[in-house]
């Protein structure tokens, strides 16, 4: 016996106790599809058998049943379900998660049921039970039907069955395109010809003239979202046009609510005949009946709404939120034809639509139409493309997977719309972000990997993130941490290039950049060609004053204009230096590191003369004067360290920008390219203004030549002999660059000798310390480096191919979160 | 190790040398002793019959320093200022902490060898050359004057190279006066982590006692006492409280004045914190909303009247900070509750520029001195997110009235150190009139406090309501 199911479906076995049921769902399905009501008694209750359980056993199973129907799961129910109430719970569950409930009897005799149920021994009840459920069965299976299950298999012998899945009507997923989309037709069929033409399709006319079909020579497809009838001049032709295409193969199409409203008036049933309904009826009654009737049968055999391409594109007349994707019941086709209403009505009487787009966060991108608008505008992947042809507009088209608009003008206002077309501006807020985007455990799936953000990392990000950082339109990328080489062993030394080149080439990288490390703040500069920012790597303003951002960005567009025009993009993502360190850090400096000479510069002094007088007295005090003289010297070269990256800015004059990456620019990630092209760009800007830029001094490096790497060794020796911080080591392919699939660290630095002064204090060089230090583990460091550079490649990457905001902001929230991570700040 | 932090003790009495017995050093040699985060030497750099100074020279270990110990867990665990401080400079708690352990005989007055010594005051001259000292010198010789010293404080500049920066937190600190030696180790004991106002360590309860112990016989009677024990006790207001009763005996304690967070703290009748809530609440209540939302609800002041009132049955606190939160939690006692009660009330982290789809279908919200914290160009987002998204039936919005502000006579700036701006009351006005526009709200714009006939009062409210 053959049972047809659908594929997504929640199945209630019903059958008498010891009918078989759960033999017959151990043989025919999954162990974790079944949920027995048996098996949820023992769960809560430590008894199977328990009957006082039942209550809050059913209440699980029902939980986990919806949290599988929810993730799209198939449920098998495997309980008596002999009772109507049982199987009507069943049955709301199905259809809150818009599944399709199925029922499979498994009818055996009494009589068998009763022999194995006395073979049990954990089954201690009587005969009549099992009557009275066989009863009960009798009574119920006639009425399977009714009571919602969309099918209902009788099944005699159990061991003789064969289940074949059948695929929602929606599930395209194997047409994969590429598809040229069209928005809402409304009976215009010249604007539709002239579209098809310009899309490439070569149009089949009958011998009347009048287009039957279409077809593009590199076999793309249409897709119709519907209202292709009423208002227009033409609703037969382009129904005629449409059905040609459908029946041809070369179109899909799925149905708008005016087409539904048509086929319920074609149907007999009592509509109101408005907003151009009349019309279409009219022009129909001139094709005559036999036209009118085919046409209702095709509307007829409309799904309304389509999964295509993998599932990747997903088309409906007015739209579909994700839990609705895939789904089958009432509402959701509601929902395909109609959209959601707020139930409220606007002045002009129409129902007010409730923006589900804007909360819209699904993988699939939603094609749709149904509302007019001036243009079609990606809202959080999903796009309307009614641009009101019929009133004024346009008619217009989405190829796909291009992503590309194309439109033609309406060649006359054929209907007058309600309200005005120009004052239709539904929201379409794709830079409304939700809290949800944001918080909570997170597991963030990017082309980079899968990275877990934790609650708490999240909570603390968020706090930063609303109060200091600025507008998330803006902050579109945030640097990853860099961690310094593996520790040198070298004799007063805590890095040294050495290893820096060595972990490169064991991570397989053959070539690498070095770049002197500037000793500034690191600032991302989004300049756009009106606006942008400034900021940090926590994403706050570089500067409190706007109009200082401003000057600065004037600067910087000014310098760029080429390499805008070359880009061809109205905007630039840069990663830089900004000097000196004190514009930023002034108060940290002062606070900090200059309190920490001066307060050396107060107490050494004294310190060395009671020493010395002590010596001088006789006191075996020698070794601590030898100490506290080094310890002198020592102070005295890091106030010497600081001082180096200190000097007065007043607004602008003073600053420095030392830029070494073009990040991103319009519909494009520069993340592929490699640092010689990065750099090379940075230079044209150094060299339009070399006041502003600063140029960043590099040695390309051959990991397998050990001249280059003595050379690129001799040059940090010079860099950090004169006050440089160092230099910073990175492939030289660039940030996306790969070695054996996995991403290399995108940078490591190497910190100059009098430079860690800063860091790990004046005496760090001391051997009784130095010894210490060594012991440092990077692990965390390297691990946190990698996580933070994934995500910040997929928002550049999100952000080349239009993903919308909350998608950007989830993954550069994310690095700012993973900051929040305890990490030795040393390294 | 390295690191040095130096005290000197010198005295003129004759024979001066006397001062070995007194402090149980012999001044020919150096002794070391370990101690908190390195070692401790005493010596003497002089040490004649006219004058004798002893040295006590701290050896701060900064590697060991920074190691994270237990129970050492703040905010600033893995901040750099751990690693490159002043410690190894700096005279400070850890320096007094080796002065009680090294010169612990000392400090009790007790001397088996010169005990009428012990007992008498005698020349002394005492020198910190780098004393981390918050509040500038002016506050040392308030400090240490009444206790009969004679203060010279001359302050470290911070870097000779940029005299733009000015001075460093630290003095040098020179003491003379005719002091028993006992009295004056106590007083450095206890004053000289007053001065730097940063321990390195938990303030306990039993520093209570300690402070007790060394204030012994002159704490009492200063004039700054309730400073030096705030200080001393790093602010934990209730070891404070539980210090100054003890020294006052019966007498009541006033409460220590709490660093207000902002200016308005000099109103003379009910202060404007507790005028605000009161129209807040009003409002609220004319409103007739039973589930409110108290957005930005801090640690939970306004939380605290609203949970008192029976008439709200459902209660909602959200606030960005997850500390402010857990504090609120703490004040509402929440854990002690009962179900019932508990069940009133919510508190969540929300953050006011997102929506948030646990923030709709109330009937009130409130945003109490919340909106002047957000940036002026975020201000939209919070908009949609409250009157767009949330959007309860009413929304009561106060903000500081800036023009109010020149009744202030110490503030220059804003009121708070985050307040991204302060409006006048033309730009709330006009704010109020955009938000209705936009979202379907009436609004009417009240005073609250002191309504000033010329710059208007200090704070303003606005009263919206949905239109149906």
């Amino acid at each position: 016996m053959k049972l047809d199911i659908p594929e997504l479906s929640l199945i209630a076995l019903v059958g008498i106790s010891g009918s078989g049921k759960s033999t017959f769902a151990r043989q025919y399905f999954k162990p974790t599809e079944v949920l027995s009501s048996d098996f949820f008694r023992g769960l809560v209750a430590d008894d199977e058998n328990d009957q006082s359980a039942t209550k809050d056993a059913f209440a699980a199973l029902h939980h986990i049943a919806g949290i599988r129907l929810r993730a799209g799961r198939r449920v098998v129910v495997d309980a008596t379900n002999v009772q109507k109430h049982a199987r009507a719970e069943l049955v709301k569950l199905a259809r809150s998660f818009d599944v399709l409930p199925v029922a499979i009897v498994i009818d055996t005799p009494e009589a068998v049921a009763w022999e194995r149920t006395q073979a049990r021994p954990d089954r201690d009840f009587g005969r009549k039970v099992l009557q009275r459920q066989a009863a009960d069965l009798r009574r119920s299976v006639r009425d399977l039907g009714r009571e919602g299950f969309r099918k209902v298999h009788i099944v005699r012998e159990p061991g003789d069955v064969t289940i074949s899945y059948e695929k929602a009507w929606n599930d395209r997923r194997d047409v994969t395109g590429p598809f040229d989309i069209i928005g809402d037709v409304h009976g215009c069929r010249a604007e539709l010809e002239t579209l098809l033409v310009r899309l490439g399709y070569v149009i089949e006319r009958d011998d009347q003239g009048r287009p039957v079909s279409a077809a593009h020579p590199e076999g793309r497809q249409a897709v119709f979202v519907g209202d292709l009838v009423d208002r227009g001049p033409d609703s037969p032709g382009v129904l005629r046009l449409v059905m040609g295409m459908t029946g041809a193969g070369t179109a899909l199409c799925v149905p708008g609510n005016h087409e539904q409203k048509l086929l319920r008036k074609l149907r007999g049933r009592k509509v109101s005949v408005t907003h151009g309904l009349a019309e279409t009826l009219e022009q129909l009654e001139r094709e005559g009946p036999a036209f009118t009737e085919t046409a209702a049968a095709w509307i007829d055999g409309l799904v309304s709404h389509l999964r295509l391409d993998g599932g990747r594109l997903v088309v409906a007349h007015a739209g579909l939120k994700e839990e609705y994707q895939g789904r089958a019941s009432g509402r959701v086709r509601d929902f395909c034809l109609y959209g959601e209403s707020t139930g409220e009505t606007d002045e002009y009487g129409l129902p007010v639509r409730y923006p589900w787009a804007r909360d819209y966060r699904g993988d699939a991108m939603v094609v749709y139409g149904h509302v007019p608008s001036p243009k079609a505008e990606w809202v959080n992947n999903t796009i309307c493309l009614d641009t009101g042809c019929v009133f004024g507009g346009e008619l217009t088209a989405l190829r796909y997977p291009e992503k590309e608009l194309v439109s033609v003008p309406a060649e006359r206002v054929h209907y007058e719309p309600v309200k005005p077309l120009a004052e239709i501006a539904p929201e379409r807020d794709g830079a409304t972000l939700s809290i949800s985007d944001v918080t909570g455990r997170r597991h963030i799936k990017t082309a980079y990997g899968t990275v877990l953000v934790d609650a708490e990392s999240s909570a603390a990000a968020l706090e930063v993130m609303s109060r200091f950082a600025i507008d998330p339109r803006q902050l579109l990328w945030l640097p990853p941490t860099m961690s310094p080489p593996s520790t040198s062993r070298q004799e007063g030394y805590l890095e040294y290039p050495a290893e820096a080149f060595a972990d490169y080439r064991s991570a397989g990288v053959s070539t690498v950049v070095c770049e002197e490390k500037h000793m500034g703040s690191r600032a991302v500069v989004l300049v756009r060609e009106e606006g942008g920012a400034v900021y940090t790597r926590t994403g706050r303003p570089f500067f409190s004053d706007p109009a200082t951002t401003e000057a600065l960005l004037e600067r910087v567009r000014t310098a760029a204009r080429p390499l805008f025009a070359k880009l061809e993009t109205s905007w630039l993502l840069l990663d830089c230096e900004l000097l000196p360190w004190s514009a930023k850090a002034g108060s940290l400096i002062r606070s900090q590191y200059a309190s920490v000479g001066a307060a050396a510069r107060a107490a050494l002094p004294g310190v060395l003369s009671a020493v010395d007088s002590a010596v001088a007295r006789g006191v075996d005090a020698g070794g601590l004067a030898g100490r506290f003289k080094e310890r002198a010297a020592n102070a005295e070269a890091f106030t010497a360290a600081y001082r180096q990256y200190c000097w007065p800015v007043d607004g602008l004059d003073g600053v420095q920008l030392a830029p070494f990456m073009v990040l991103a620019s319009e519909g494009a990630s520069h993340a592929g390219r490699d640092h010689g092209w990065h750099l090379a760009q940075c230079d044209t800007l150094v060299a339009a203004d070399p006041e502003l830029f600063r140029a960043t001094g590099r040695r390309v490096v051959d990991l397998s030549s050990a001249e280059d790497e003595a050379e690129a060794t001799r040059w940090w020796l010079e860099l950090t002999g004169s006050g440089g911080e160092g230099m910073v080591i990175k492939p030289y392919e660039g940030l996306a660059h790969r070695v054996r699939g996995q991403l290399a660290q995108p940078g490591i630095k190497c910190r100059g000798r009098e430079y860690l002064r800063i860091i790990y204090g004046p005496d760090y060089t001391m051997p009784e310390h130095l010894d210490r230090l060594r012991d440092r583990g990077l692990s965390r460091k390297r691990s946190l480096a990698l996580r933070e550079h994934g995500l910040g490649l997929a928002a550049l990457d999100a952000l080349a191919s239009g993903e919308p905001l909350w998608r950007v902001h989830e993954l550069v929230f994310a690095i700012l979160a993973l900051e929040s991570e305890p990490v030795d700040p040393r390294l | 190790m390295i690191g040095s932090v130096l005290l000197t003790i010198s005295t003129t009495h004759s024979p001066a040398t006397d001062l070995g017995y007194l402090l149980v050093k012999h001044p020919a040699q150096l002794q070391s002793f370990s101690t908190t985060g390195g070692t401790a030497h005493v010596f003497y750099p002089q040490a004649t019959e006219d004058r004798c100074t002893a040295a006590l020279l701290l050896d701060v270990d900064p590697v060991e320093l920074a190691r994270p110990s237990k129970g050492q867990k703040g905010p600033d665990s893995f901040s750099l200022g751990r690693y490159v401080n002043d410690r190894p400079y700096a005279a400070s708690s850890l320096l007094t902490v080796a002065l009680g352990r090294v010169f612990r005989s000392a400090m009790k007055g007790a001397s088996k060898d010169r005990p009428e010594l012990a007992a008498t005051p005698i020349p002394l001259e005492i020198e910190v050359p780098a004393l981390p000292c918050r509040g500038g010198t002016g506050i040392v010789a308030r400090l240490f004057e009444p206790l009969g010293w004679t203060v010279e404080a001359v302050p470290v500049p911070l870097d000779p190279a940029f005299p733009e920066w000015g001075d460093a937190r630290y003095v040098q600190l020179r003491l003379t006066g005719t002091v028993r030696l006992a009295d004056a180790l106590s007083h450095l004991y206890v004053l000289l982590p007053v001065l730097d106002d940063a321990k390195h360590y938990w303030v306990s309860e039993d520093e209570v006692a300690k402070l007790l112990r060394a204030g012994d016989g002159w704490l009492a009677g200063h004039p700054d006492k309730e400073l030096i024990a705030r200080r001393y006790l790093a602010g934990r207001r209730s070891l404070v409280l539980s210090a100054l009763e003890r020294l006052q005996g019966d007498t009541a304690a006033t409460e220590p004045g709490q660093d207000e967070e902002q200016a308005e703290v000099p109103e003379r009748r009910v202060p404007l914190v507790k005028l605000r809530k009161q129209a807040v609440l009003a409002a609220l209540a004319e409103s007739g909303a039973s589930r409110v939302l108290d957005l930005g609800c801090g640690e939970g002041a306004l939380l605290l009247e609203l949970f008192a009132d029976r008439r709200y049955t459902e209660i909602v606190g959200a606030d960005v900070s997850t500390v402010s939160l857990a504090i609120a939690e703490r004040r509402l006692k929440l854990e002690r509750q009962p179900d019932r009660q508990r069940e009133r009330i919510r508190l969540i982290q929300s953050a006011l520029t997102y929506h948030d789809d646990r923030l709709t279908g109330y009937d009130a919200a409130v945003l109490m001195e919340v909106i002047e914290h957000v940036d002026e160009e975020r201000l939209p987002a919070l908009e949609r997110a409250v009157f767009g998204h949330a959007a309860p039936s009413t929304v009561v919005v106060t903000t500081p009235n800036v023009e109010y502000n020149v009744r202030y006579e110490t503030l220059c700036g804003h009121r708070h150190d985050d307040h991204r701006f302060e409006w006048t009351r033309e730009q709330f006005a006009a704010w109020t009139a955009r938000v209705c526009a936009a979202h379907g709200y009436t609004a009417e714009i009240r005073p609250v406090g002191e309504d000033d006939p010329q710059t208007g009062p200090p704070t303003q409210l606005a009263y919206f309501r949905k239109v149906a």
